[in-house]
């Protein structure tokens, strides 16, 4: 039952595609690794915290576009999924606007 | 009316063919995904607003200091250990997407092995995580209702957002292995393509995708 008897040609690997792969796992570990030291230097604030929120941003577009292939699919699908999104960015607003006005009634 | 067939033909939406240039059910996975990120948006967000309310929040940091086998303080280091993996048996399941679509078997076989593995090294984590925060520093522990270290709502929220992803990882685990076992059976190699790995692929680069949310806005931040 081996591949030669359905016909199966098995291409050989494609180097530049896994070149690609793992210099974008590096991305992600280097960013992690960024961020380990930012939580472990800097003092807690907006700064750290935006610091993180880009970082977090960065990683979930290298994953997105490059492991689940989204940057090289066509513009339509690329819209379809990243367009809905914008309904989230109004949900933090909302609710982090919403918590903000509960701590101040409730404790200042 | 030659002008009108000729539009016709051209027209992407006018069926007949992907106009997104996917097939269906990779399509679906995209939409499944799509819905799946709007309840993690709004487990996530709802932990900002809470926190956001109330008078004190603990430090994460703080809370999640030790790692197995070690009584020692490490702030965030089994964490970090964690997201590595996550993140390896990511970069395992894009070189199985890579060898599918070469129609490697071996390749496929060797690489769906190790992102199982990974995805039980992570899960085996994360309940060793679980025990030894439930357990506590032997003033009660977390449960839904109390929590030693800060307000119950840190607590409770930990426990749904944590456990939501880890249901997603014991499904992710589910679908890699019976991928592996269709690999092993020679399913795909009958059917022609690999596809059901890029699609499972899909939902697991999604599962490491969260894993970085929840990491920094309940760890890090």
């Amino acid at each position: 039952m081996n591949t030669e008897e359905n016909n199966i040609t098995v291409l050989p690997v494609n180097k530049a595609k896994v070149r690609h792969l793992i210099k974008i796992a590096l991305y992600l570990f280097v960013v992690t690794a960024f961020e380990f030291l930012i939580a472990f230097t800097l003092p807690s604030g907006g700064l750290k915290t935006s610091i993180f929120v880009i970082m977090t941003i960065v990683k979930a577009y290298y994953i997105v576009s490059e492991f689940m292939h989204l940057g090289h699919e066509v513009k339509g699908l690329r819209w379809a999924v990243i367009f809905p999104l914008i309904l989230v960015v109004w949900l933090i607003i909302a609710l982090l606007m919403e918590g903000s006005y509960i701590h101040i009634a409730n404790f200042l | 009316m030659s002008s009108t067939t000729a539009t016709a033909t051209t027209n992407l939406w006018n069926g007949g063919q992907s106009p997104f240039k996917v097939s269906y059910g990779k399509l679906m996975m995209w939409i499944f995904l799509l819905s799946d990120a709007f309840t993690f948006s709004a487990l996530l967000v709802s932990y900002g607003m809470i926190r956001f309310s109330s008078e004190s929040w603990p430090v994460p940091e703080e809370v999640f200091s030790a790692i197995p086998f070690w009584h020692i303080n490490a702030p965030l280091v089994f964490v970090g250990l964690m997201t590595f993996v996550l993140i390896l048996s990511s970069v395992t399941m894009v070189l199985a997407v890579e060898a599918g679509s070469r129609m490697d078997r071996k390749g496929v076989e060797k690489w769906m092995f190790w992102t199982i593995i990974g995805g039980v090294i992570f899960l085996s984590c994360q309940a060793w995580e679980w025990s030894h925060f439930i357990h506590g520093t032997g003033l009660g522990g977390a449960s839904l209702s109390w929590n030693e270290y800060g307000p119950p709502d840190f607590a409770a929220f930990f426990f749904f957002i944590t456990g939501f992803h880890g249901t997603h990882v014991l499904s992710g685990v589910v679908l890699n292995y019976i991928i592996y076992y269709n690999t092993v059976r020679g399913v795909y190699d009958k059917r022609g393509h690999y596809e059901m790995v890029e699609k499972v692929g899909l939902y697991w680069h999604f599962v490491d995708l969260v894993w970085v949310f929840v990491f920094t806005f309940f760890y890090l931040v």
